[in-house]
């Protein structure tokens, strides 16, 4: 007996995939901006001169780098409220792309920072600028510019990998196909729309990253 | 529950471990090969299936991995092959497995000058022979460390295979959870025994790249 | 009152010491030339001037106030120092004029428009009026390091510190940067510059200073020290150079 696809189904609930964009989206706006603020201080923190709090960052970086994000994910959301914390599915899933976002880029833009040549340095210091000035204004911009396509295929991948956020129930894209798929029985077709519609999604995140790039670094005088 | 204690949560967590492992070597060496394949026709290079494999690793790149495996586990059924979770989550991962190691590699190769091809090109030696004898040989060296780091992503990969209802280590510490409320612990534990798979994994990593780095200078 | 004054500077790299007990007075005016072979300290010293190496023991004192190794007491030096250096160093995300306005803005705290101010009479004084909205990479070397010691001079030093500034430059490039130099040797800008430059060094300088081996062997004008070699180092350094 052949199977016969029946896209149609889908139609019915296009409204609810169309919040699960929404909600996938706003989880990574917010975890891309929170994390790779994130990121930054920790990339400062690794270069700082304190060793215990440069160890302390190592730590928190390896500790991510080397879990699942499910895992994280139900260790935030099931695990944190023994310690009374306790956060709505939104909070949780917003929390875990921040925390794991922060220390993928907390490598990438050390990356970056030990790039900028010694040089740069030294001659902002015979300029008498102190240690925030030199980050602020000398190496932040050039190491981000440097390590920008990386950290964009960062952000992309805690994108995609917001879809099993949908197991703790927080209502994002893969939830709204699980929940579509449970009442049309149409399982392949809502997978099949869900993943077209986030190949969709990591093209355009992809481009909007590299559009604003290109205006953070952008020459703003002109010759 | 009060009845289990650290240590049968924790041994019945590394039984589970077990298909965590197994699960991650699976994918690693059939993604390897299928890997290996797609770079094999890829720098051959007829420039349809260069944009073929091309399309292969975008898609795969481009989409959760979740995804990728609701798609294996609810499409196969549909042409009338029922599969496991587990054959579900081995094929799924296998073939993520090849998209990434196969654009890890392509870049390996490309950083092998062109000279090098135009040297190996003028001793005449065909396509094979370059490969075998010249391009391989060194991007192979360079293309350990990569290749060692994404294992990590793979074994971190195997995690999602607990949502199609695959029993590894996540979907056990689900489960304990549910039976023993205490999910602090488990979850804990659970993410202690990924650390204690991944991080040797990226220590190695980070050391063949490290000694790399050395030889280049 | 000398207006810096290094006594008894050591300095080692791990085991290999690399300054052995240097003294060195430069006088308000003075213009310095530091030479000696490749490795025989002459950069670590002039680098030890702004702070840029901690010293292992010696004291350094500007204007009569000994610099300690607190952070702000090294902040104060280089207020005083400035520094040009061999890879200019310029910043690639700022424009020429960005690159001399950004120390006075964010250190100094002045107004934007007194630190543009300043800065576009810099450039000015090093011919570079032209270029001030020229990034890094779209400038010569000799016009890059035009600008690296006017966002130096920005800065109001009371010392140039100057590390081989033309090093690095092709050599038809070389001349526009030593005349900018020679200019502020004429206006009575206090200078000392680690320079291969003899006959430069020659023209221009008081007092030249030659360095062997981690030590100072000798100083003085330099007619006087290129005519009478008083030790075998200068001797064959001098000779080498014929």
């Amino acid at each position: 007996m052949a199977y016969k696809f029946d896209f149609g189904a889908i139609v019915p609930h296009w409204e609810l995939l169309l919040d699960g964009v929404v909600l996938t989206t706003e989880l990574t706006v917010i975890g891309a901006v929170v994390g790779v603020s994130l990121g930054t201080l920790g990339a400062w923190a690794r270069a700082s001169r304190a060793p215990v709090i440069s160890q302390i960052v190592g730590i928190y970086v390896e500790l991510i780098r080397n879990t699942p994000f499910l895992v994280q994910l139900f260790f935030i959301f099931f695990g944190l409220p023994a310690l009374g914390v306790k956060l709505s599915e939104f909070q949780a899933a917003v929390l875990a792309m921040i925390v794991n976002l922060g220390a993928y880029s907390t490598e990438i833009i050390r990356a970056g920072i030990l790039a900028i040549p010694k040089g740069q340095i030294e001659a902002a210091q015979s300029l008498a600028m102190n240690r925030v000035q030199i980050f602020r204004y000398v190496i932040i911009r050039p190491a981000l510019k440097k390590i920008w396509p990386a950290l964009s295929s960062q952000i992309v991948i805690v994108m995609l990998g917001s879809s099993v956020c949908s197991q703790i129930a927080a209502e994002e894209l893969t939830f709204a196909a699980n929940y579509i798929q449970a009442v049309n029985f149409r399982a392949f077709e809502v997978y099949f729309v869900a993943t077209a519609l986030y190949l969709a999604m990591s093209v355009l995140l992809r481009w909007v990253l590299k559009i604003f790039g290109n205006f953070l670094f952008e020459r703003r005088s002109h010759v | 529950m009060s009845e289990f204690t650290l240590w049968d949560i924790v041994y019945n967590l590394l039984l589970a471990a077990r298909w965590t492992v197994l699960l991650s070597l699976t994918a690693f060496v059939l993604g390897g090969i299928v890997g290996l394949l797609l770079l094999m026709v890829r720098t051959a290079g007829n420039p349809w299936v260069m944009r073929l494999v091309r399309g292969y690793v975008e898609l795969f790149q481009g989409t959760p991995l979740l995804m990728q495996l609701f798609i294996v586990f609810f499409g196969l059924p549909l042409i009338g092959i029922d599969v496991s979770p587990w054959i579900a989550a081995m094929l799924g991962l296998t073939l993520f497995t090849s998209a990434f190691l196969t654009e890890i590699w392509r870049g390996c190769v490309e950083s092998i000058g062109l000279g090098q091809w135009e040297a190996s090109a003028s001793l005449g030696m065909n396509f094979r022979q370059q490969m075998r004898y010249i391009i391989l040989p060194q991007a192979l060296r360079i293309a350990v460390p990569p290749t060692v780091g994404f294992s990590v992503q793979v074994v971190k990969g195997t995690a999602v295979a607990s949502i199609i209802g695959f029993v590894e280590l996540t979907k056990a510490g689900t489960m304990i959870t549910n039976a023993t409320y205490a999910p602090f612990t488990v979850y804990g534990c659970v993410a202690v025994m990924y650390f204690l798979i991944c991080f040797p994994l990226s220590l190695y990593a980070r050391h063949l790249e490290g000694k790399l780095r050395h030889v280049a200078r | 009152m000398s207006l810096v004054e290094l006594h008894a500077i050591h300095k080692s790299f791990g085991e290999l010491e690399v300054l052995k007990g240097i003294d060195l007075k430069i006088e308000e005016g003075q213009v310095i030339a530091l030479i000696g072979k490749s490795g025989s300290g002459k950069s670590t010293l002039l680098r030890t001037i702004n702070g840029l190496e901690t010293i292992n023991d010696g004291t350094i004192m500007v204007a009569g106030k000994k610099v300690g190794d607190r952070d702000t007491d090294v902040l104060t030096l280089r207020l005083n120092v400035g520094m040009v250096f061999q890879q200019f160093n310029l910043f690639p995300h700022y424009t020429a004029l960005e690159n001399v306005m950004l120390s006075p803005q964010v250190v100094k705290k002045q107004s934007k428009a007194e630190a543009k101010e300043v800065a576009e009479e810099m450039l000015a004084k090093v011919g570079l009026a032209d270029k001030m909205m020229h990034y890094p990479d779209q400038l010569s070397g000799g016009q890059q390091q035009r600008v690296a010691i006017a966002r130096a001079l920005a800065m109001k030093p009371r010392v140039l510190l100057c590390d081989e500034v033309t090093s690095a430059l092709d050599p038809e490039l070389v001349n526009e940067v030593l005349a900018v130099v020679r200019q502020l040797a004429e206006e009575g800008m206090t200078l000392v510059m680690v320079t291969h430059e003899m006959r430069f060094a020659r023209e221009v300088c008081d007092k030249l200073v030659f360095m062997d081996q981690g030590r100072i062997h000798e100083s003085g004008a330099p007619e006087e020290v290129f005519a009478n070699p008083k030790t075998s180092e200068l001797a064959s350094f001098v000779g080498g150079l014929a």
